[in-house]
């Protein structure tokens, strides 16, 4: 966080809470691919070990796990969106509040699209 | 009565030479341009992987095969695994510069997140040349359709 001793126009409000959203999801989904990129490599070792691992990614809690890793990707490819809008685009700094409640709305679409697919994929139905 | 002409301010006059380096200009342009491709690269291979057909249910060792027998896929999984890599080691490091304020730790930090990042892209990027869809001895029930064609 920064260290500002005194308060800002800035703290507290879309602006900061954006960007620490952005960072938070952007050091998780690091992480995730850091690991994804080691199971996948399994296919080199043979289709039993990969299997195995990519099994695991089935179950119902893992189920959970990519709706939060599709929450994430979402939110950091939108918000992402509206940064190169407010550095690129003339009228993006006097909108930025309104680009960031646009990010909120349209992660809001993906996630009530995705999350009942997913819970069918592994529930059935 | 004459006109006065005032200079326009911060012209034709500088202190010290600008300490903005061509590197992290270059690294701030990169986080945008490769995130706008990741944007694609990446829901693509959502949707692929996670939604179309049975979602994650779907997916194996012959799944795998049968998306890399493609140069396509092949070419879409290497770009986003060095954009991707790219993207999240410079994130990263921009964290480290902003956190950690010992010197010892921003370097060794630092050193940790690039051997880290260069293992991953490297046995990434393997992975994806040297894959071999049908190994030999493997039990043809998991593997792809395609290796038992004769």
């Amino acid at each position: 966080m920064a260290k500002a001793s005194t308060g800002t126009l800035y703290r507290g409000n879309e602006g900061m809470w954006s960007w620490v959203a952005h960072r938070v999801t952007g050091v998780g989904i690091f992480f995730f691919l850091l690991v994804h990129v080691l199971d996948t490599a399994l296919v080199r070792v043979s289709p039993e070990a990969y299997n195995a691992v990519i099994g695991t990614y089935k179950t119902p809690v893992m189920a959970f796990g990519e709706i939060a890793l599709v929450a994430a990707i979402a939110f950091h490819a939108f918000n992402g969106l509206r940064v190169i809008l407010v550095d690129f685009s003339k009228s993006g700094p006097k909108n930025q509040k309104k680009l960031f409640w646009g990010v909120i709305i349209v992660w809001l679409i993906i996630m009530i699209a995705f999350v009942p697919r997913q819970l069918m994929h592994t529930f059935g139905g | 009565m004459s006109t006065t002409s005032i200079p326009a301010p911060r012209t034709g006059y500088s202190r010290h030479k600008s300490t903005r380096s061509k590197f992290e200009m270059f690294a701030w342009l990169f986080m945008r341009v490769s995130g706008i491709v990741l944007v694609i690269l990446i829901f693509g291979h959502l949707f692929v992987n996670l939604w179309a057909g049975e979602g994650v249910q779907a997916i194996d060792f012959g799944f795998v095969a049968g998306k890399w027998a493609s140069p396509f896929w092949q070419i879409w999984d290497l770009l986003m695994l060095w954009l991707a890599m790219l993207h999240g080691t410079n994130g990263l490091r921009t964290i480290i510069m902003d956190y950690a304020e010992k010197p010892g730790t921003r370097m060794s930090l630092q050193v940790i997140l690039y051997i880290a990042s260069a293992i991953v892209i490297v046995l990434g990027t393997l992975v994806i040349f040297t894959f071999d869809p049908c190994p030999a001895g493997a039990d043809p029930a998991l593997l792809a359709s395609f290796c038992s064609a004769a």
